[in-house]
C-alpha cells in the first residue's frame, strides 16, 4: 500500500485549531455545541484527556467563558469555541479577562447572523464584536486565519499572544476556513515556538501583581503559588484590590492599552501580495481573501496591475499598513462576507485618499474570485 | 492573645482599607467570621484555599480575607471556580454568592454545578433582596413583601434555596442562620470537608433595603425572627406542613455520597489513554 | 491534470457524501501527492437534508477554494443533478445514482444504480458512496485505483475492509462496463449533437 508522508494531514480548519491550541500548551477546554464551531469541542474532548488535560462542556457560553478564566487563573492554558449566538454570550466575561489581564483564548467560527440566522452558512459579520463586543474601552488582538496551516500556526500565535500580554486573543475565522479540508504538513511539536506567561520571582510579600513594567506587562501569580493575591472585575489599583481613585484607575486604563500598543510590530501580521506596482488595492481577510488572491492573479493575466492585502490580525487595525498601501494604489476593494465592517475602517485610516470600494454579500454565499474580478473590471 | 484576635490576625488582609463595605449591622461580616472560623477548624492551608464570589454585598467578601480570591462577574462564580477546581484539584475552592446572584442570574449554572458533583462548597446568602442595588425583589423575596421594584407588593413565588439545591443533586445541603452562628460554622465546615458539591444557604438579613421597607425593624429584631421561626431538621419532621408555613428549616437537609466529578474525569483519562495506546500500538 | 480538477459529490445527509469527498480528497491528496481542498455545505439536518462536498485538486497551491466550474459531478440524488448540473463544463463528467436519478439533463449522463448495487450485491445500503468512489477513480484519470484503495482502507471502520474493498471493486467494474456500452451506443447522438 502507498506510505503517507509523515506529519501530512487532510485536516478541517476547526481540527488543524485544536493541534495548534495543544502544541501551544493548552490542557484547558471548556464550551458548549454550536455549529459551525463543535468539531473544535469534539475534538478536544476525545484529546485533552490523552494529555492529561480537561474538557468539560458547560451549560452555555457564559459559563464556558468563565471556566476558561478560572482555569487560566490556576495556571492552565485554556481556550474555548463557539460561533455567533454563543460569541453574544462570551462578551460578559471576555470582559473580564481584559480587566483582570487572564490570558485565555476564544475561537469564533463565523456563521450568518443576525441571531439564529444560518448556523450552517458563512460569514464575516463578528468582526467588530470581535473588537467592541463586551462593554467599556478595552484592547483586542483579534486574528484571521484563511488556510488550515494558518488555522494551527495562528492557534499557537493566539496562545502566546494571550500569555506574553495577558490579554484575551480571539481567533476569528468563517464557516469556510473552519470546517474545510486542506491537506497540510504541521511541523514537529519540538518546531513550535510556545511562550509561557512570566510568573512573578520575589517573594510573596512583595508581590504586585498590577505593577506597571517597561512592558506595561506585570508577571502573573498563579493560584496556589503562595502568591494569594485578589483578582476582580472591578477597577483596581496595582495591589489587585478595587479602587475609586482615579488617579489609580487612569494609569491602570492607559497601561493594558499601552502593552497592546508597544507589542504592535508582532501583533499586527499581514500578507502583501504583488502590492509592489498595484493600482488597484484589494483588502480582504479570511476565506474571502483566497478569492481575493486568484482574482489577483486573473487580473494581472490581462494586464490590470492589482495587488492584495491580506489581513491576518483584524484587531488591532493595521494602520500603517494600508497607509502604506495607498501611497501607490489609489482604488481599493474591501470584499467582506458582511455589510462593511473591515472597510468602515479602512475609510477611517484612507480618510479620503484612495476610493474605497466594497464587495457585501450576506446572502450565506462566499464571495466568489468573480465577483471580484467583475469589479476590478468596473474601477480600472 | 484570644482566638478571635488570633484569627483576625491570621486570615485578614490587614494592608486592605478597612473599614469594610458592608452596612452596620449587617449580617455579611457574621458569615465571614463564620468562614473563617470554619476555614481554620479545617486546616487547610491559606494557599490552598480559593475563595471565589459574584457580584453584591457578598461578593465583597473575599477582598478582606488573606486566601487567592477572586471576585468574578455576577452570577458566574461557579462557573469561574469549576475551571479553578478542574485546573488545580489540590485547591480547596469555597464560593460564596448572594441570593439573586445564585439563583436568578446565576441559576443556571448553580443547578449544573450541582449535578455535576464537582468538588466544590457553595454559600449561598439569602437576604431576601438585592441589597447592593438599592432593594429590588430578588427570586427569594415572599410574595406580598415589599422592594423598590415592588413597590405594590411582590406577585411573584419565592425559590427555596436548599430544596432547589437538594433537587439538583448537591451532596451536601445545610441551611443556617446569621442567627445560629454556631450551627454556622459547623454547617459551614462540613461542606468545606464534604467530597463533592456541597451547599450552605445562610438565612441573613438586609435591614437597610428590606427590611425599611417592609417595616421589619432594626437589625436585632431581625435577628430575633430567625431565632423566633427558626426549627430543626429533626423539629421539622415532627411538625404538619401547615405549622412549617413561614418557618426556616435549619440544619442539614442532605449529607450524600455521589460519583465526584474530578475522580470519574480521571478514569476519562485513562480511558483516553488506553484508546491512544490502542491507535498506536 | 491542469490546474484545476474540480469535483462536486451531491445528495442528501446520509448517504456518506462528505465522508465520499474526505476519502476523495486523502486519495489525491496523501497518496496522489496533488495540492487539495474540500470544502462542503449541508443543512440543519443530520439525515435527510441537501449534503454536498466540493473537492479541489491542483498541482498548484489552491485559493478559491470552492468549485467554480465542475469537471465532475456526482448526483446520488435527483434534486442534486437539477441544482448542480449547470455548475457542470461543458465536457465535464456527470455520474447518477440512477436509484434515485431517473431524469438526466444529458444523455452523456453516466447512470450506475449505486445504492441499488450496495442493497443487493452488499446487503448494505451504506456502501453506496464506496461504490461511487470506484466508478469515479474508473471514470476519470485522476487518481489511480492503488492510492484510491488505499484512501478508503483508512478511513473505514476495522473489521469492514473487505466490505469497502469489494464495494470499492463493484463500483470500477460497473463503471467499466457502462463506459464500454456507452462507447459503442452512444457515439452517434454526441456527433449528432456536435453537428446540431
Amino acid at each position: 500500500m502507498k506510505k503517507r508522508r509523515p506529519r501530512e494531514f487532510l485536516m478541517q480548519g476547526n481540527e488543524a485549531v485544536v493541534e495548534g491550541a495543544l502544541v501551544a500548551g493548552c490542557r484547558f477546554f471548556a464550551g458548549y455545541p454550536i455549529t459551525p464551531a463543535t468539531e473544535i469541542a469534539e475534538i478536544m474532548s476525545v484529546k485533552l484527556p490523552q494529555v492529561d488535560g480537561t474538557f468539560i462542556q458547560m451549560e452555555d457560553e457564559i459559563a464556558s467563558m468563565g471556566a476558561i478564566i478560572g482555569a487560566s487563573l490556576a495556571g492552565t492554558k485554556s481556550m474555548t469555541a463557539t460561533s455567533g449566538p454563543g460569541f453574544s454570550l462570551v462578551q460578559e466575561n471576555l470582559g473580564f479577562a481584559c480587566m483582570a489581564e487572564v490570558p485565555c483564548v476564544v475561537g469564533d467560527v463565523m456563521r450568518l447572523g443576525p441571531s439564529t440566522g444560518i448556523p450552517t452558512y458563512p460569514s464575516q459579520g463578528d468582526v467588530m464584536q470581535a473588537r467592541w463586543g463586551t462593554h467599556g474601552d478595552h484592547p483586542a488582538i483579534v486574528l484571521a486565519p484563511s488556510t488550515v496551516r494558518e488555522c494551527f500556526d495562528l492557534s499557537v500565535k493566539a496562545f502566546n499572544l494571550s500569555e506574553k500580554y495577558r490579554t484575551p486573543v480571539i481567533l476569528l475565522f468563517d464557516e469556510v476556513v473552519g470546517h474545510m479540508r486542506e491537506k497540510i504538513t504541521l511541523p514537529r511539536p519540538e518546531e513550535v515556538e510556545v511562550i509561557d506567561r512570566i510568573r512573578p520571582t520575589v517573594p510573596p510579600e512583595w508581590y504586585i501583581p498590577y505593577e506597571d513594567t517597561t512592558q506595561g506587562v506585570s508577571p502573573m501569580a498563579i493560584f496556589g503559588d503562595g502568591y494569594r493575591f485578589h483578582v476582580t472585575g472591578l477597577a483596581h489599583d496595582i495591589r489587585g484590590f478595587p479602587t475609586l481613585r482615579s488617579d489609580e484607575i487612569g494609569p491602570f486604563m492607559d497601561r493594558i492599552h499601552r502593552k497592546i500598543t508597544l507589542g504592535f510590530p508582532e501583533i499586527q501580521m499581514g500578507e502583501f501580495f504583488q502590492l509592489e506596482d498595484a493600482d488597484i488595492a484589494i483588502i480582504a481577510y479570511g476565506s474571502v481573501a483566497r478569492s481575493a488572491r486568484r482574482a489577483v492573479i486573473d487580473a494581472r493575466e490581462k494586464g490590470v496591475k492589482v495587488g492584495l492585502l491580506r489581513l491576518i490580525t483584524l484587531w488591532p487595525f493595521m494602520r500603517t499598513a494600508v497607509e502604506r498601501v495607498i501611497q501607490k494604489a489609489k482604488m481599493l476593494i474591501v470584499p467582506e462576507m458582511n455589510m462593511g465592517q473591515i472597510s468602515r475602517e479602512v475609510k477611517r485610516v484612507n480618510e479620503g485618499k484612495a476610493k474605497v470600494n466594497t464587495i457585501n454579500r450576506v446572502d450565506g454565499l462566499t464571495i466568489t474570485p468573480q465577483q471580484i474580478l467583475k469589479r476590478i473590471r468596473e474601477v480600472s | 492573645m484570644p482566638e478571635i484576635t488570633k484569627l483576625i490576625y491570621k486570615y485578614l488582609r490587614h494592608d486592605k482599607k478597612f473599614p469594610h463595605v458592608w452596612c452596620p449591622g449587617c449580617g455579611t461580616g457574621i458569615i465571614l467570621g463564620a468562614l473563617i472560623r470554619a476555614i481554620d477548624r479545617t486546616g487547610y492551608e491559606k494557599d490552598d484555599i480559593v475563595l471565589v464570589s459574584g457580584i453584591g454585598c457578598s461578593g465583597r467578601i473575599p477582598v478582606y480575607v488573606d486566601f487567592n480570591t477572586l471576585h468574578t462577574t455576577h452570577g458566574r462564580a461557579l462557573t469561574f471556580a469549576t475551571g479553578i477546581k478542574l485546573a488545580n484539584s489540590n485547591l480547596n475552592v469555597i464560593v460564596i454568592m448572594g441570593d439573586g446572584d445564585a439563583i436568578a442570574i446565576g441559576g443556571n449554572h448553580f443547578i449544573h454545578a450541582a449535578r455535576r458533583n464537582i468538588d466544590l462548597t457553595a454559600i449561598i446568602v439569602n437576604n431576601n433582596v438585592y441589597g447592593m442595588t438599592g432593594g429590588q425583589y430578588s427570586p427569594t423575596t415572599p410574595y406580598g413583601m415589599r422592594a423598590t421594584t415592588a413597590v405594590y407588593s411582590n406577585i411573584e413565588q419565592e425559590f427555596k434555596i436548599s430544596e432547589l439545591a437538594v433537587t439538583a443533586g448537591a451532596v451536601f445541603v445545610g441551611r443556617g442562620t446569621v442567627y445560629h452562628a454556631k450551627l454556622l460554622d459547623s454547617l459551614i465546615e462540613r461542606a468545606i470537608l464534604k467530597k463533592g458539591f456541597g451547599v450552605v444557604e445562610v438565612i441573613s438579613h438586609c435591614h437597610i433595603q428590606y427590611g425599611k421597607q417592609n417595616l421589619l425593624g432594626s437589625a436585632v429584631d431581625m435577628m430575633k425572627w430567625q431565632r423566633d421561626n427558626a426549627v430543626t431538621v429533626q423539629e421539622a419532621k415532627r411538625m404538619k406542613s401547615e405549622e412549617l408555613e413561614g418557618r426556616i428549616i435549619i440544619g442539614v437537609l442532605v449529607d450524600k455520597d455521589l460519583p465526584i466529578y474530578q475522580d470519574e474525569y480521571d478514569k476519562v483519562r485513562e480511558r483516553a489513554k488506553e484508546g491512544l495506546s490502542s491507535l498506536e500500538g | 491534470m491542469g490546474e484545476r480538477y474540480e469535483v462536486r459529490l451531491g445528495g442528501s445527509g446520509g448517504q456518506g457524501i462528505i465522508l465520499s469527498g474526505i476519502i476523495l480528497a486523502e486519495a489525491l491528496g496523501l497518496y496522489g501527492g496533488k495540492f487539495v481542498v474540500q470544502t462542503q455545505s449541508y443543512g440543519p439536518e443530520a439525515r435527510g437534508g441537501a449534503s454536498r462536498a466540493d473537492v479541489v485538486v491542483s498541482d498548484e497551491e489552491i485559493d478559491y477554494p470552492k468549485a467554480i466550474k465542475l469537471d465532475l459531478l456526482l448526483a446520488m440524488n435527483q434534486k442534486s443533478c437539477d441544482e448542480y448540473y449547470r455548475d457542470l463544463k461543458e465536457d465535464g463528467i456527470l455520474v447518477v445514482d440512477s436509484t434515485f436519478v431517473t431524469q438526466v439533463p444529458t444523455s452523456k449522463a453516466i447512470q450506475i444504480p449505486f445504492t441499488k448495487i450496495a442493497r443487493e450485491k452488499f446487503h448494505r445500503e451504506i456502501v453506496a458512496n464506496i461504490i461511487s468512489l470506484g466508478a469515479i477513480t474508473e471514470l476519470t484519470n485522476i487518481i489511480s485505483h492503488k492510492f484510491m484503495e488505499a484512501a478508503v482502507l483508512a478511513r473505514v471502520p476495522k473489521g469492514t475492509e473487505k466490505l469497502n474493498r469489494d464495494a470499492l471493486k463493484a463500483g470500477v467494474i460497473t463503471a467499466r462496463k457502462v463506459k464500454e456500452s456507452m462507447r459503442n451506443e452512444d457515439i452517434q447522438p454526441q456527433e449528432f449533437q456536435r453537428e446540431d
